[in-house]
């Protein structure tokens, strides 16, 4: 029994725990069970790694020691410190900052890959090449969908022209110098290999770029997804070439969490997982539908107040909207003072609400609205009809009627919420812009709709006042 | 706008158009009722239960003036005469029978709503008293034949002796003979039951009923949901099915008709072959009978000692029951034409199931509406009731659907052989990775997808720690002797780690958020991790 071997076992127990762990998070009450089961499986691993490690150090041991504490510490110090002062609606910022470190990490492993085992197969050569390749990507990727969505750039698409043969355009240069690189490789000129691998490297940089700045900040939800699969496979292409199953496992995990994720999301919007990547909405000519219009009706805190105590059963159907007014406190104690009053109150939230999926659960959860009573979109369609009030706060393309009545409409064919259905719906916007779309929605002319305009979180609040 | 509900005269009747209940519903839609005094009496529904729900009780003159006007019975000749012109009656009116009382409301230039002819697709059900009041004369129908039959339904086995369950044989498997076949079943007779239609042995065998196939007498599969008249040869067919059937049964329950009229189907001579004190019930005898001996409204006693009951106001025996549903039929008809909710009456003859039931409209005849096509059949024939907008055709949509499923089942099938040409060429330790990698996959598959939608973003976030994973690999280049991969390795591991840090305690964050709703409303689960 070698070092190798039992740290080979741990590894095995590590990935079964993983597994265990994500099928843990299946259900909220088990997920804490999951996310415990991670930890452990992570723990595992690393001492493992770090006894492997030591006793395969060409240095000294106290060094190698030195430095990996050294790299633990800052790590476990700046993770923790970066997290406990996140708020709720910066996490799909923090998720996309987290995938850029995979991405970044992963693009530095190749390299180290690489410089270690020079003269290795081609196999491995491939690997690494493309090990770097996705990592670079998703690194680039990660770091645009980070800065949109904490609107430090423009959220909007880029719009470059030509944008489509400009992907093509690098993915094909990324072929041909791994062509080039493996040509120079097996050559033996390395120091050609390695200009090669670096302008890979910086193809797939400048493709992850511009790839996600291409993007509205509207297909978010997709885009960090996708993000999330590919630094899955990053980390599996850096387990190819290092020669380690437990990062293969991991990596395939995630890859295929994160590619689920994004197939639901575009189920969710009813748009192929392509055109979403590579097109943003209104971008076709000519789908822009702005024949709707018409007049709508504005009510105000008090009549909602009155409208809320009256009704029996109320739905509560959140958006991005509300994420970025904060509001979900106030819409949290608005919906505990309600049900104290003996109202039904449930929320119906779209897949594809917010930035990131279930971005809309996670807010309420933190402000302590009971899981229960926050429905998706297929268990609570049904009950539109039989509700008092809907109260739409901050979303707008999700509640969009025209999804189902109009077949010319952009969004035509998308599974929304049926508010409309209800007796009486009360929609909270800041203006009568429109949706990410940028379709009119007919829900806000019909004659049961009344808007309230301002800003959500304000609005919410004075009802609470008027109650 | 008022909406009038009389004291209906026809002699007999004790049905009314609205309950308390229904009332309140009309009022919620914004319109004020006004209730002829008395018009719930013989209901058991008093004025005052009407004034509490927030009617108005009014003269008969009153009533009929109202601009909403809506009664169980057609309106007598005098009562025509008190509608003012422009308002709408809303009723039962036979236009297929009385094309002269259509007329009459065209003259004075009122827009006439007949309840009992509401197209049969499933949307307009709710509004169909056809269906309402059947079910209830179904039942009904059992009740007396019952009431007359000098023996019990059900069988019985006793010390003094056995007794066999009466038979009950049923003509017509439409709403009011399911009832009766249900009622009959259910008071433990031995139900047979006969219908033209091929689509309702299947219903009447739902039932536990024995359904009662005729050679060479079915028609097609019915494309709008009622029975159409029969060939010479079907008739000949299924008159003697009628005639073996009736002979052996105790009861007879016949509910045939045909668009309204009722063709005869016991004749006079099968009558006179049933076992004397057996009973049959007309329910079609206010459309002139299925029986030969049926005197409409009228019990008679054939020379032969079999008892034809020819009742016609079998739903208005239950007239609590019935006045309700007939009620709620109102009700959902006021609300399909008040859609603002406003109290005023729209009338949009684009919808199939307005227009079907307009029978006149500002001294316009707008019977007979035009065809709808709809089946209650299970099957091949049926096309659906409202067809879904669609601006591409159907045909298309499905040849575009089906290149597109076989241009991914050639790529699958390319990638596959990549795949596997890639693992070929491979050595052989890679192919064991291969293999790992692709059942892991695989398992990340299913698991994933047992996610429920709500944990979507902690999912991220735990995946995100694990793929921080990538540590492994860059803990073990750390001790490599070369500076510059031990530099690279080192900042990939710190990042790694600070992943793997940050991933698991915002997962963990997030969880602990998470809690379940407690009757009391106290939290199950305290949060503790902020």
């Amino acid at each position: 029994m070698t070092v190798l071997s039992v740290v080979q076992a741990t590894y095995v127990v590590s990935g079964v725990l993983f597994i265990g762990s994500l099928a843990g998070l299946s259900k909220q009450e088990s997920a804490r069970r999951g996310n415990v089961l991670g930890m452990l499986g992570m723990a595992l691993a690393l001492v493992a790694t770090v006894a492997l490690a030591l006793e395969q150090s060409e240095r000294p041991w106290p060094v190698t020691a030195g430095l990996i504490l050294l790299v633990l510490v800052v790590g476990a110090t700046v993770g923790t410190w970066r997290v406990r002062k996140i708020e709720m609606t910066q996490m799909p910022e923090l998720i996309a900052l987290l995938h850029s470190f995979v991405g970044l990490a992963a693009v530095l492993v190749g390299f180290g890959s690489y410089l270690t085992e020079q003269h290795a197969g081609t196999v491995h050569l491939v690997e690494v090449f493309l090990g770097i390749l996705i990592g670079a990507v998703t690194f680039t990727g990660s770091i645009v969908a980070n800065l949109k969505l904490a609107a430090r750039i423009r959220s909007a698409p880029l719009n470059l022209p030509g944008r489509n043969a400009i992907n093509l355009g690098l993915v094909v240069a990324s072929a041909g110098l791994l062509a080039w690189f493996l040509a120079a490789a097996s050559a033996g000129s390395d120091a050609v290999a390695l200009t090669a691998l670096v302008l890979a490297a910086v193809v797939a940089l400048a493709l992850g770029w511009h790839l996600v700045a291409s993007i509205g900040g509207g297909d978010m939800p997709v885009v960090v997804s996708m993000l999330n699969s590919y630094s899955g496979w990053a980390a599996a292409a850096a387990g190819f070439m290092l020669g380690n199953d437990l990062l293969i496992i991991t990596g395939a995990l995630v890859g295929s969490s994160g590619a689920i994720l994004s197939y639901i999301m575009c189920r969710a919007m009813n748009r192929s997982f392509v055109s979403v990547i590579l097109g943003g909405f209104g971008t076709e000519p000519g789908t822009v539908a702005a024949g709707v219009s018409g007049e709508h009706r504005e009510t105000f805190a008090a009549d909602v107040a009155e409208q809320l105590t009256s009704a029996r059963s109320v739905i509560i159907v959140p958006g991005y909207g509300m994420a970025v007014a904060k509001a979900q406190h106030p819409v949290a104690d608005l919906t505990e003072k309600l049900r104290a009053r003996g109202v039904d109150v449930r929320f119906g939230v779209h897949p594809v609400a917010g930035r990131l999926p279930g971005h809309m659960n996670v807010l309420l959860a933190e402000a302590k609205v009971p899981y229960d009573v926050v429905l998706g979109m297929d268990e609570i369609n049904g009950d539109f009809g039989s509700t008092d009030v809907v109260l739409v706060i901050g979303a707008n393309d999700t509640v969009n009627p025209a999804a189902q009545e109009d077949p010319g409409s952009p969004i035509a064919g998308m599974p929304v919420l049926e508010v409309w259905r209800a007796r009486d719906v009360v929609v909270f916007k800041r203006s009568m812009a429109t949706g990410y779309a940028g379709v009119q929605n007919p829900l806000f002319f019909r004659e049961n709709t009344a808007m309230v305009f301002g800003d959500a979180k304000e609005q919410v609040e004075r009802i609470i006042q008027s109650l | 706008m008022q909406i009038g509900i009389p004291l209906e005269s026809r002699q007999g009747e004790r049905l009314v158009a609205a309950t308390p209940a229904t009332v309140r519903q009309l009022t919620a839609l914004g319109y004020d009722v006004v209730v002829e005094a008395g018009a719930g009496e013989r209901a058991n529904l008093p004025n005052k239960a009407y004034v509490e729900a927030g009617a108005r009780i009014g003269e008969r003159a009153d009533v009929w003036a109202c601009d909403v006007v809506t009664s169980v019975n057609a309106p007598s000749p005098a009562e025509l005469d008190l509608l003012t012109p422009g308002s709408t009656l809303i009723s039962q009116l036979a236009p297929a029978a009385r094309p002269e009382l259509v007329d009459a409301l065209a003259e004075r230039r009122v827009t006439a709503l007949a309840l009992d002819a509401v197209p049969r697709i499933s949307r307009a059900q709710a509004l169909d008293v056809l269906s309402a009041q059947s079910n209830v004369a179904g039942y009904r129908a059992v009740i007396e034949a019952a009431d007359e039959f000098g023996g019990m339904f059900t069988g019985q086995v006793t010390a003094a002796g056995t007794t066999p369950p009466a038979t009950v044989f049923v003509i017509g498997a439409g709403v009011a003979g399911l009832a009766a076949i249900g009622t009959a079943s259910s008071l433990g007779a031995k139900v047979r039951a006969f219908d033209v239609r091929p689509e309702a042995a299947e219903q009447i065998e739902s039932l536990g009923a024995t359904a009662v196939r005729a050679e060479g007498a079915s028609q097609e599969v019915s494309a709008d949901g009622y029975a159409s008249a029969l060939t010479g040869d079907q008739e000949a067919a299924t008159r003697r099915t009628y005639a073996a059937e009736s002979a052996g049964a105790d009861v007879v329950i016949t509910t045939a008709l045909v668009r309204g009229t009722a063709p005869t189907t016991i004749t006079a001579e099968m009558v006179a072959a049933m076992r004397p004190g057996s009973v049959i019930v007309d329910l079609a005898a206010a459309g002139g009978g299925n029986c030969e001996l049926t005197v409409p409204g009228e019990r008679v006693v054939s020379d032969g000692g079999v008892i034809v009951l020819g009742y016609t106001d079998l739903p208005g025996r239950m007239p609590q029951h019935t006045s309700q549903l007939f009620g709620t039929n109102v009700v959902n008809l006021v609300t399909l034409l008040t859609p603002a909710r406003d109290g005023s009456l729209v009338i949009d003859l684009d919808d199939v199931v307005v227009r079907g039931m307009t029978l006149t409209r500002d001294g316009e005849v707008l019977w007979p509406p035009p065809p709808v096509q709809v089946s209650a059949a299970p099957a091949p024939t049926a096309p659906p009731p409202e067809p879904a907008p669609s601006s591409t055709d159907p045909a298309a949509e499905a040849a575009a659907r089906r290149s597109r499923s076989r241009r991914n089942g050639v790529l699958t099938v390319l990638a596959a052989l990549l795949a596997g040409l890639a693992v070929a060429v491979s050595p052989p330790d890679a192919v064991g990775h291969f293999t790992v990698f692709a059942l892991a996959v695989v398992v990340g598959y299913y698991v994933i997808s047992a996610v429920t939608h709500a944990l979507h973003t902690p999912l991220m976030a735990q995946t995100n720690a694990i793929s921080g994973i990538i540590l492994v690999g860059a803990l073990l280049q750390i001790g490599v002797d070369d500076w510059l991969v031990t530099s690279l390795a080192v900042v990939a591991a710190t990042l790694a780690s600070i992943n793997v840090f940050g991933g698991f305690l915002v997962a963990n964050r997030m969880i602990r958020m998470f809690r379940k709703g407690s009757p009391s409303g106290a939290p199950v689960t305290s949060e503790v991790a902020r």
